[in-house]
């Protein structure tokens, strides 16, 4: 075995170590209580940066950003709106004049549900340790808390016989309001999020749709009083299993 | 997805960064915007297929760095040399209020830079060594003098405190 290194010490508590290595060295600290120690308090240390931080990647982007982020050379696109959409809170419609966002803000804009869940999901399902505000390990907690900031009872499809497990879920902000957003994983690492807001735009909903946005596939449809998009970068029959999982569960 | 589209996908993240290494709200998104706005005017340099995030971190480090320099006196400080010398004991009763953030703010910039692109962004050693320029044993170092740092400084116990007055 090769000696264990500071640096060994350091990937461990990061979770960068292989396999084999990361054996060796769990037998390296069973022996080493001071580096146990140390190797305890640094993993610790980031997971309060990340309690401390994270809130940041749930905040509403501000404009001035959104805006710099923009190509001028180029009229504004439609995921140019979106974004402004998914990412503005309600009521920055004067600021948005000029910009091509007035659309995008309007109460109709319903039809960019698949559109801000194809969004919001290429944002959050790449975060490797943190891709949830509240872990699955706490469901109920989830489940209420989402309800209550949307202000409609919400569920959690269960998506086990399909092979995905729930992750957790989190609140975002939305074009017309608070968002919330369920994230599932199977056994390769695939993700898929469902994405739901109030949508009473559209009273005794609509069937089932489908839309492609930029590589993501999105199952959408309304259901009373909530809007919901099952978004993921998976094929599209299998994404057609879980949207119809999904489907039976929620209108039950 | 085209790239402006993609752009756009990492705010949130450069965001969590710049507010963490700012320690202040407004300045991490005036980093975050001039961070945006260079890359949209190097845009034709990024290689499509390659890591766009590491691409704007790399941008972001570069413009923190010039501020900190501009900064003037203040940068000498910053040094990890300097950053060596023990802290007394006022220093160390502010230090262990348990706050991440302040123990985080204290840190030297260079130190505070491999913490957070490692330990809340999740990039890999050589990751965090290409998007700093820096030889991938400069990371560990700084790592590991950083991490000791925040250890002593987030400690609550006071035999934990003593033993770096000594």
């Amino acid at each position: 075995m090769r000696d264990i290194t500071e640096d060994d010490l350091h990937a461990y508590a990061d979770g960068l170590l292989e396999p084999g290595r990361r054996l060796e060295v769990e037998a390296w600290l069973a022996g080493h209580p001071e580096d146990a120690a140390r190797v305890r308090a640094w993993a610790e240390q980031n997971r309060l940066l990340h309690e401390a931080f994270d809130a940041a990647l749930n905040e509403p982007v501000p404009l001035p950003l959104l805006r710099a982020a923009r190509l001028r050379r180029r009229p504004a696109g439609p995921v140019w709106r979106v974004a402004a959409a998914v990412l503005v809170a309600v009521g920055s419609g004067a600021l948005g004049y000029g910009l091509g966002l007035q659309a995008a803000v309007e109460p109709a804009a319903h039809a960019a549900l698949p559109r801000e869940a194809a969004l919001a999901h290429v944002v959050f399902s790449p975060e490797v340790r943190h891709p949830v505000e509240v872990q699955a390990g706490e469901a109920d907690h989830l489940v209420a808390w989402l309800s209550k900031r949307l202000g409609s009872q919400l569920h959690a499809p269960d998506f086990e016989s399909q092979g995905f497990e729930l992750l957790g879920g989190r609140l975002l902000a939305g074009g017309g309001g608070p968002v919330a957003q369920f994230m599932y994983e199977d056994a390769g690492g695939r993700r898929v999020t469902l994405y739901v807001r109030r949508d009473a735009a559209a009273r005794g909903g609509t069937g089932f749709r489908r839309a492609r946005e930029d590589g993501v596939e999105v199952f959408y449809w309304i259901d009373r009083d909530l809007g919901y998009a099952l978004s993921g970068e998976v094929a599209r029959a299998d994404m057609q299993r879980l949207a119809d999982a999904a489907y039976r569960q929620i209108s039950r | 997805m085209d790239r402006q589209a993609r752009l756009i996908e990492h705010i949130p993240r450069l965001r969590r960064y710049a507010r963490a290494l700012t320690g202040e709200a407004a300045r991490a998104d005036d980093l975050v915007q001039d961070t945006l706005e260079r890359a949209l005017a190097k845009l034709d340099l990024w290689r499509p297929g390659s890591d766009l995030r590491a691409w704007l971190f790399t941008l972001m480090h570069n413009l923190f760095v010039n501020q900190v320099r501009a900064a003037g006196a203040q940068a000498h400080c910053d040094l990890d040399e300097a950053a060596d010398v023990p802290v007394g004991g006022n220093q160390l009763d502010a230090l262990a209020l348990h706050d991440i953030h302040a123990a985080i703010a204290r840190l030297p910039a260079e130190q505070r830079e491999v913490i957070l692109l490692v330990g809340l962004e999740q990039f890999g050693y050589a990751e965090a060594a290409r998007i700093l320029g820096v030889p991938l044993g400069t990371v560990m170092s700084r790592l590991a003098r950083g991490r000791e740092r925040l250890r002593q400084g987030l400690s609550a116990e006071p035999a934990a405190r003593l033993k770096v007055v000594k």
